[in-house]
């Protein structure tokens, strides 16, 4: 095993379908038109001396050492600015070039230290490489003259250092600021000699823009902007390409090793999420794995209110299965559950709803996508026949118009909405609709067309009057909705939506938005050329969150925007594996691959190959579990990677829940705020430990592959296996490899997959089977998963969460860039060093009313709890608005959070609760006594 | 397992026969609201709310959701 060696083309692809054959160095090529000579030559295997090329940025012409000669032409000019033409014919080594860049070299190094030994990139440095290639022997100037060689270092940001001295102004780390990440933190101050890489507007990366996604480090061609972890530990030598365990996207990575330390995460450009890009926590964020306060010992305690004691493995085992046995034997069959875990690999996710319905013999498993993106399943089920996204990221690069609803992409799927703000600079329009100013709707070139900010809650109302627009105004793409859909449903929808109770005009008391702003962005959405929606939990996490889901569907159906690249429906889902624990059959009434429990024939299979009888009637969900644990009728529950303390809404109801248990088994990598509920504790394994598959919000299916021992001595799926044989139903697996077998024999939009496909293809969009062995980047082409697309009448209902005299604020949450959900992981990196704490953001006019200034303990108090926090005063948020997030538990944001939920899926109403703000004077009793409790939760007994 | 506010059973089955009421005719809207029941409700829930019926403690349950819990 060794590093991986990605060639560098030098500049980017053409997309040209017309191709062009030139002559590069006596050999005939043909390219696509539009192809730079550099990369055209690469393509031939001839490399040309570079500095400021690299593929992943468009040709700059600045470092005059990819000079060409071209027959016929006169001058050396840059191949990587060039474009090739047919029947040209290039020399790329004469001694004319030769000479002309050796004397480029000796600039550059007259102004370098000369401290190669020594250098954190040595062996990595292209200039190095570059030196060696011109074949640079001495430099005729020495370096007595004016330098850069003296530039102090920036050491400013946790994970990597600038360092001024070694800087060439090939501005490939301004240019990736800008291309690939859109943030445009960079630029190259001063002239001439005085030219110098500048993050602003403060001095330091720290205190700049900056976002620490770490594409300038792996632009740099030199030791100038380098990891921390290499000048700390040296160069890698070893690299496996694995998938991010953070958010939805699925960004791939090299994970680059000296033996079993991790070195860094390098962005794997073959990657189709993420094509060689990364966020701060992909790329960054891997530190919790190896922090002090992970558990590698299994524990148990007879009671909540003792210290925990280490046992051993087989000893943990045991017991949790004998408690098991006890409480079925005691309670009944139906007194025990699961949880998956959306952070766990598909394999783990299915054992552990196989364990559930085969082992403890009932349904009741559910997952957490209970609380994010249960309506995405049920909507698009309903309208479209699949409960899933209907594009892959790429179809991005093809939208006119692009539709963000509840979704803040620049902080919860960062590297997607890179791609998007590309697209988005690159001339595609742009409607939000969002209660918050989000980053999208005004950023570095990028201004969002209509921006609708509407009330939360609200949702249903503002997409009914959008169809209303669209279908009296004449502007439904009859002839797709004649082929592709129901029509009797869209004849009862178009008469709906048609009412005068639906038009902008009269949802504009309910949703406060304009009725000729809505008017416009409907018209801009069907007219507009390939429209494409993209939506978060601010559609999914309210009341009708369903409903909205299928309000999005209706929309794209009745303009035509399903089935083709650059249109779609794209649920942006949370979790790295969140989709994939959908699809695995983690939902009380699903078997994998959607197919309900009552379906005789699809239970059938899973029954025959597992050799148990099934129950045909669905189990509880997570909130039912809590409910029956109140009620004394639930008593055991295991799981895996959630943290439903912190997670789930309404904190001291799921603690009552959690509290009236008997056995509460967590597997995690920490003692997280659920495991102070908890008897046994199972020490779990990160991404880097174990092999297996996730799959990103575009049905990707992509290996997850170990690169380096599990820290706690077992993967996840083997901890899973063990407890199931000790439960009496063998689980005979030996490599997650055989788990993917299973699941595609059982499961019909997985038969294809297997790990040695996904070797070869490197990652798979289900539905992989027969008929699409490559698997699916774009759903519905010709028909929909369903036959006829189906129109759902979707008639607003305001949520029962009223604000009123005593709560006259609507609180709605979410989450920042640096932190991921509970914090769990991130919180145990240097990422606390952008958001120590959660904050209130407050309108000025709201902050001013309570007497409220920038900083001040603020009081947030709801119907179901109140907390403390401090206050941003923003007008990001609107008036009558406030927004935090939930990333930490000193805080517990869901405290505040009810217990309404969607009515179809009951995944909770994050987004609107009616709260009140007041001053405060710092944490409140409530969290004083959490602190305790938790404190007295995590003790450990010494071992003897 | 009654549970309370939002997840109070009948709470929650009238949320249901709500989105159902407008999707159809009567008969329709009975039937999309019991087959919504059965598909995502555990027996046990669904037993609780027919109990509940039968005691006289489901008043605030709207006639479309008890017609649908007692089609079942």
């Amino acid at each position: 095993m060794s590093l991986i060696d990605e060639i560098d083309f030098g500049t980017p692809e053409s997309r040209s379908e017309a191709s062009v054959t030139l002559t590069i160095d006596g050999r005939k090529v043909t390219v696509p038109q539009g192809t730079s000579i550099m990369r055209a030559a690469k393509s031939v295997g001839a490399s040309i001396p570079k500095l400021c090329a690299t593929d992943s940025l468009n040709a700059f012409g600045s470092c005059r050492l990819c000079l060409v000669e071209i027959e016929g032409r006169a001058g050396t000019p840059a191949s990587c600015t060039t474009p090739v033409t047919d029947g040209m014919v290039v020399a790329t080594q004469t001694q004319r070039l030769a000479k002309l860049r050796k004397g480029v070299m000796e600039l550059y190094i007259s102004d370098h230290p000369l401290d190669c030994l020594t250098c954190a990139a040595n062996g990595d440095c292209e200039l190095q490489d570059m030196a060696g290639a011109v074949g640079l022997r001495d430099v005729r100037y020495g370096q007595d003259g004016a330098s850069h060689l003296t530039a102090e270092k920036d050491t400013s940001n946790p994970y990597f250092t600038y360092d001024a001295s070694k800087c060439i102004v090939c501005s490939r780390c301004v240019r990736a600021c800008e291309e690939q990440q859109g943030t445009f933190a960079l630029t190259i101050a001063g002239r001439g000699f005085g030219s110098r890489v500048a993050p602003g507007p403060s001095p330091t990366f720290m205190g700049s823009e900056c976002v620490s996604c770490g594409a300038c480090v792996q632009a740099c061609p030199t030791a100038t902007l380098t990891e921390t972890k290499v000048i700390e530990i040296g160069q890698p030598e070893r690299s496996v390409v694995t998938t991010c365990a953070y958010c939805g996207v699925g960004c791939a990575f090299k994970a680059e090793m000296r033996g079993e330390e991790l070195v860094r995460m390098v962005p794997w450009k073959d990657g189709k999420a993420n094509r060689g890009h990364s966020c701060v926590k992909g790329r960054f964020a891997w530190g919790y794995a190896q922090h002090k306060e992970r558990i590698l010992s299994p524990m148990i305690r007879a009671s909540i209110n003792d210290p925990w004691k280490e046992v051993s493995w087989d000893a943990a085992i045991a017991h949790t299965a004998s408690e098991f046995k006890r409480i079925q034997a005691k309670y009944g069959r139906d007194a025990v559950g699961g949880i998956t875990s959306s952070r766990c690999t598909n394999e783990e996710t299915y054992l552990v709803q196989k364990l559930v319905r085969a082992a403890f013999g009932n349904n009741n498993v559910d997952t957490c996508a209970r609380v994010c993106h249960s309506p995405t399943g049920y909507g698009l089920k309903t309208t479209f026949g699949t409960s899933a996204g209907t594009q892959d990221f790429d179809s991005v690069e093809d939208s006119d118009v692009i539709l963000v609803m509840g979704a803040n992409p620049t902080d919860a799927h960062p590297v997607f909405a890179s791609r998007m703000k590309k697209r988005l600079r690159a001339g595609a329009r742009l409607i939000v609709i969002d209660p918050r100013r989000i980053d999208l709707v005004r950023s570095a070139h990028i201004k969002a067309d209509h921006h609708l900010a509407l009330r939360p809650g609200t949702n249903v109302a503002m997409l009914t009057a959008l169809a209303h627009v669209i279908v009296t105004e004449g502007l439904v793409d009859e002839a797709y909705v004649r082929e592709r859909c129901d029509m009797d449903a869209f004849t009862h929808w178009a008469e709906f939506v048609a009412r005068d109770a639906n038009s902008p005009e009269a949802m504009e008391a309910v949703t406060g938005v304009p009725a000729s702003e809505v008017r416009q962005a409907a018209r801009l959405y069907a007219t507009g050329g390939r429209a494409a929606i993209y939506y978060g939990l601010g559609v999914t996490e309210h009341s009708q969150g369903s409903t909205t889901v299928m309000a999005i569907a209706n929309l794209a159906m009745a303009t035509g925007n399903i089935g083709r690249p650059g249109v779609g429906v794209n649920p942006l889902r949370g979790q790295n594996n969140v989709q994939g624990a959908c699809d695995m059959g983690s939902f009380p009434h699903e078997l994998s691959g959607y197919r309900h429990v009552s379906d005789a024939a699809a239970r059938g299979l899973f029954e025959s190959a597992w050799g148990v009888t099934l129950d045909e009637e669905p189990g509880l969900r997570i909130p039912n579990m809590l409910d029956a644990a109140v009620a004394g009728a639930f008593k055991g529950l295991y799981i895996q990677g959630e943290d439903i303390l912190q997670s789930d809404p309404n904190t001291r109801h799921v603690a009552a829940g959690l509290g009236a248990m008997e056995c509460v088994v967590v597997q995690d990598l920490f003692l997280n705020e659920t495991a102070t509920f908890a008897h046994v504790f199972l020490p779990g394994s990160t991404f880097l430990e174990k092999d297996g598959t996730f799959t990103n919000a575009e049905r990707r299916i992509q290996r997850v592959r170990k690169v380096m021992r599990p820290r706690n001595g077992l993967a996840d799926w083997e901890i899973t296996k063990a407890l199931s044989n000790a439960l009496g139903f063998p689980m005979a697996y030996d490599h997650p490899s055989e788990i993917m077998d299973e699941i595609a024999r059982l499961t019909p939009s997985f038969a294809g997959v297997s790990y040695d496909r996904l070797d070869a293809l490197g990652s798979v969009q289900w539905p992989c089977n027969e008929a699409a062995p490559e698997g699916t980047p774009v759903m519905h082409i010709e028909r929909f998963v369903r036959g006829e697309g189906r129109f759902i009448i979707t008639e607003y209902v305001p949520t029962d969460e009223k604000v009123g005299p005593r709560f006259p604020l609507l609180l709605t949450t979410g989450r920042i860039l640096s932190q991921y959900n509970v914090g769990a992981q991130t919180r145990r990196t240097e990422n606390s060093a952008w958001h120590e704490e959660d904050v209130l953001e407050i309108h000025p006019q709201d902050a001013e009313d309570r007497g409220v200034r920038d900083g001040d303990w603020v009081t947030l108090a709801s119907r179901s709890g109140d907390t403390a926090l401090r206050a941003r005063i923003t007008d990001r948020v609107a008036p009558g608005v406030v927004y935090t997030t939930f990333h930490h538990p000193d805080t517990q944001a869901n405290v505040v959070t009810t217990d309404y939920s969607d009515w179809a899926t009951n995944c909770p109403e994050y987004k609107v609760t009616a709260v009140q703000v007041s001053k405060g004077n710092g944490p409140g009793d409530w969290q004083a006594r959490y602190a305790d409790q938790s404190r007295r939760a995590r003790r450990i007994e010494a071992a003897e | 397992m009654s549970g309370a506010g939002g997840t109070d059973l009948v709470y929650m089955a009238n949320q249901i026969a709500r989105f159902f009421e407008t999707q159809g005719d009567a008969a329709a809207a009975v039937r999309g609201v019991a087959d919504h029941l059965k598909a995502f409700w555990s027996p046990d829930m669904r037993a609780q709310l027919k109990a509940r019926i039968a005691a006289g403690e489901a008043k605030d349950l709207s006639p479309l959701a008890k017609d649908a819990v007692t089609s079942l």
